[in-house]
């Protein structure tokens, strides 16, 4: 039996998903990637692997997110996508006629309109990462409340209060002193909720026509105060996948399987054995002109395989 | 005098030969580079646009360079570019450059006073001015002569068979347009440049898309400032034209009234001048989508007013007109990743776009 691989390197988790021949999802893993974006993959792979059903062969292999040019050479993969095709491709695979992808993750967050199966406008955050998982993480840690409880905290709220979203340093202080005035901590998770969701809506959603249906994924999908604050907010249902948190994988995974279908061909792909070999990064500025660009390389047991960074082309070897 | 001037694109090349045929020793600024950046950003105010901050590290680095004039543009209406020229004077007195003279050449059309004060100091003496026609003339077939070199090779580079080959190639005749200097030798340098661009290997089955690059002329003109998106663009298969080349810009803003055809555009959607390039934003974006171009990309420095107004009417102008539109804030926090991505996430945009209109699966084989 054949199957696809999609791999999303993002900055705080690392998802991995594999489909059968029909782009339907057989597995799936959502692992922390804690800055090590080659350990991360290699873990996952490792996992992954033990997962898989025996007999499954790997026909194709995509990756998207932050890491997915490296990621793209730890497995060999056979497409690189960014994380806003991949996201709008899963989304739609699921739901046909989605109409608005809200995607918040750990540190960024995407506005995705589409219409007749059709990206017709995006936008990710620009200036901070305020109202993404990171902060909802921290903010958890620092209430003492788990973070998968965080949610259903909000929805016990009776009278949300108000808390300033816009930075997540006033955020917080915010809280604090919404704290110390006495406020309960429902309210006050609650309020978070809202804030957050206001703060999203207002920048990476400024200008943008939301119609349902609505599709909201990424990690902090899983979230229901953030999904109960949205549905307040635009006064629509908001629809959260299955396997929300890790639909960049997936529309990587179905975006590898329409081109490898469409021109039939060999995978990269360097199998599940990837996870044990030794990958290492050297970087170094190169002073050929006065760009002095961040030259990347990567060496696979000891040997170069891929480099970049550099503007001119002189470094560039994507093999 | 030792004169040193702003770095835009390949314009140093013409400035470099003006001052020197008006008899000044002339110091070109390096290109900027993070080190421009990072002295222009330590010493700009923070709030300042990204161009203000490339512009004062490029300066620092020509008073560093030996340069004791700097010869820069002042502008008209409500953009703060206007009031950089005092700004980065009073920047560079504090700093302690008390001999460093900055010549700010305004608008010819708009404030000729103050644009003749400015140029009797640089042309000096009788026998100058007899021969400026003469400067003139070769400083304007060189930059003519540069504008379609460089477009000839935006052209190309979608259609090269090896990365980085045009790029290559135009270096090359960029350095043989700098040692001319007569009208004659620049004419001949621009002939063989293009004959030269024309060899590079290109794949001409290729339906490359068509983007447009708007916003205000720095981010715009200078590829430092941009991450260099437009090759960046040409190098993912995409046809990318620029708004602004020099000599046009030059042409229709100071020399005699113009752009009345993109006023003309922007007029459904806005009719005031909004200052910087708010404007042509607009009326650039509409001429853009009447020429069928796949999508337009906005290049604004971040907190940039004009261009901030513009791209709060450019979702309609993309609604009504049918063309996709995607800006780009940009300062010294930009990181190309970020940029990249969205570029790419945009060209899958046009792409399936493009597909779905000709009848095939938006999605496969992206």
């Amino acid at each position: 039996m054949g199957g696809y691989l999609g791999v999303d390197v993002g900055s705080v988790s690392t998802n991995l998903v594999v489909t059968d021949e029909e782009g339907e999802i057989l597995a799936s893993l959502y692992i922390r990637t804690q800055g090590q974006p080659i350990a991360a993959v290699q873990e996952g792979l490792a996992q992954l692997e033990k997962k898989v059903p025996a007999g499954l062969t790997i026909e194709g292999v995509g990756t998207t997110g932050s890491g997915r040019t490296l990621a793209g050479v730890v497995v060999g993969a056979d497409l690189v996508k960014n994380e806003i095709t991949c996201h709008a491709v899963a989304a739609a695979r699921l739901v046909p006629d989605v109409q608005t992808v809200l995607e918040i993750g750990g540190q960024d967050s995407k506005i995705i309109i589409m219409r007749d199966g059709v990206v017709t406008d995006f936008a990710m955050n620009t200036v901070c990462a305020a109202g993404t998982g990171s902060f909802l993480d921290h903010q958890a840690q620092r209430l003492n409340v788990p973070i998968e409880e965080f949610g259903s905290y909000a929805l016990r709220a009776k009278n949300p209060v108000r808390i300033a979203g816009r930075c997540t340093v006033f955020a917080e202080s915010d809280m604090v002193h919404k704290q110390q005035m006495g406020h309960s901590l429902e309210d006050i998770i609650a309020g978070l909720c809202e804030a957050l969701v206001r703060n999203y809506l207002n920048n990476v959603g400024k200008g943008k026509e939301i119609l349902p249906p609505v599709v909201f994924q990424g990690g902090v999908a899983a979230n229901v105060g953030i999904r109960a604050a949205f549905e307040k907010a635009l006064g629509l249902p908001v629809y959260v996948p299955k396997h929300f948190g890790v639909m960049g994988a997936w529309g990587a995974a179905l975006l590898a399987r329409e081109k490898m279908r469409a021109n039939p061909q060999p995978t990269r792909f360097r199998g599940f054995q990837a996870a044990h070999l030794e990958y290492k990064t050297s970087s170094f500025d190169c002073t050929g002109c006065s760009n002095q660009c961040e030259v990347i390389s990567i060496s696979m047991e000891g040997k170069v395989v891929a480099s970049w960074g550099g503007r001119c082309g002189r470094w560039e070897n994507l093999s | 005098m030792r004169i040193t001037f702003p770095y835009m694109g390949s314009s140093p090349l013409v400035f470099k030969q003006l001052f020197a045929e008006l008899g000044h020793e002339v110091v070109v600024p390096p290109p900027p580079s993070k080190h421009t950046l990072d002295l222009g950003t330590k010493y700009a105010p923070e709030f300042a646009c990204i161009p203000f901050k490339i512009l004062l590290g490029t300066y620092l680095e020509a008073i560093a360079l030996g340069a004791d004039t700097i010869v820069s543009t002042g502008g008209v209406g409500p953009c703060r570019a206007g009031y950089y020229g005092e700004l980065h004077r009073r920047i560079l007195h504090d700093l302690g450059y008390n001999n460093v003279r900055l010549l700010i050449l305004e608008p010819p059309l708009r404030r000729p006073r103050d644009f003749l004060r400015v140029l009797s100091t640089l042309v000096e003496g009788p026998l100058n001015w007899l021969r400026l026609p003469g400067i003139l003339h070769r400083v304007w077939t060189k930059l003519s002569a540069l504008d379609r070199v460089e477009k000839a090779a935006h052209a190309i580079r979608p259609y090269e068979i090896t990365k980085g080959e045009t790029s290559r190639v135009y270096k090359e005749c960029l350095k043989a347009i700098d040692a001319a200097t007569a009208v004659a030798e620049i004419r001949a340098a621009e002939s063989e440049a293009l004959a030269r661009l024309a060899k590079v290997p290109q794949d001409t089955t290729r339906q490359p898309l068509k983007v447009a690059l708007i916003g205000e002329i720095y981010v715009v003109f200078e590829p430092f400032a941009n991450h260099n998106v437009q090759i960046m663009l040409e190098e993912m298969g995409v046809y990318a034209e620029r708004s602004i080349y020099l000599a046009e810009w030059t042409l229709g803003n100071a020399v005699v009234p113009g752009e009345k055809d993109i006023k003309g555009a922007a007029r459904p959607y806005l009719s005031e001048l909004v200052g910087g390039h708010g404007l042509n934003s607009i009326g650039e974006t509409v001429i853009y989508a009447w020429r069928g171009f796949d999508g337009v990309i906005q290049l604004a420095p971040f907190a940039c007013i004009p261009e901030i107004v513009a791209k709060s009417i450019l979702p309609r102008v993309s609604r009504e007109l049918n063309i996709p539109v995607l800006t780009l804030f940009l300062d010294e926090q930009t990181g190309e990743a970020g940029i990249r991505t969205r570029l790419e996430a945009f060209i899958d945009l046009l792409a399936a776009r493009r597909k779905k209109r000709e009848g095939q699966v938006a999605w496969a084989a992206i």
